[in-house]
């Protein structure tokens, strides 16, 4: 699911920041309008990214599924596999 | 009962965490602190290297200590600071500290805090060896 007249940027963290090569993807439009569109829009230009335990992507700070809409505006990330403590 | 929440990149100061968690309604500290060792799974680390997406970090952390505060309505005061750069052995990694009337409930929260927080916030570690680096818990 694409939107005709959507851009999206996309930070990245960890080692997708390494897969990719870069902190922020820019997504032109049309551009994916959910989660689950992104997820298979980034697996297919980065393989690398689906041999990882798992990549969640979190819009303005929260972890989304994959039918959450994605907007322009929103604060969008990858996140690979947690690490702290 | 704000809780004390923060990802820094300056060494960690445990005794100021003790500090903002007490309270004279609390007979209970406790303190879970989170230090660099020298060997993930019997390979020799180096030192450590943490990134943060920060401002998630700090929401799923505030998520993480509601949580507590719902299991654990006694619970007092909370504090939770985490390192980010790079880290040395030895070094502190994470505190958490709480606060509560009494001793058990002060070792429940304090554990839940931490095993939740390795879950859901957003820092990345990597590992340096003397022959390359890691990410920890990337891949299967």
């Amino acid at each position: 699911m694409y939107a005709e007249d959507m851009s999206l940027k996309i930070a990245l963290y960890g080692i997708t920041r390494e897969i990719v090569g870069t902190s922020v993807i820019e997504l032109p439009a049309p551009a994916p309008a959910t989660v689950g569109a992104l997820l298979e829009e980034l697996r297919k230009q980065y393989p690398a990214l689906g041999e990882l335990r798992s990549c969640a992507v979190a819009v303005n700070n929260e972890y989304a599924d994959n039918d959450h809409p994605l907007h322009t505006v929103d604060e969008i990330a990858l996140i690979p596999p947690v690490a702290g403590g | 009962m704000t809780p004390h929440l923060a990802i820094t990149d300056q060494p960690i100061d445990v005794a100021a965490a003790l500090a903002a968690v007490q309270t004279d309604t609390a007979g209970a500290v406790n303190c879970f602190i989170g230090t660099v060792r020298n060997q993930s799974g019997g390979r020799p680390v180096r030192r450590l290297h943490y990134e943060s997406y920060d401002s998630m970090a700090l929401t799923q952390l505030g998520h993480v200590v509601s949580q507590a505060y719902e299991k654990w309505p006694m619970l007092q005061e909370v504090a939770v600071v985490h390192r980010k750069g790079t880290l040395e052995l030895g070094d502190v990694a994470v505190v958490v500290a709480v606060a509560t009337p009494h001793r058990a409930e002060s070792f429940a929260a304090c554990q839940f805090i931490i095993d939740t927080l390795k879950q859901v916030v957003t820092i990345w570690k990597r590992e340096e060896y003397e022959d390359g680096t890691e990410w920890v818990a990337a891949h299967p």
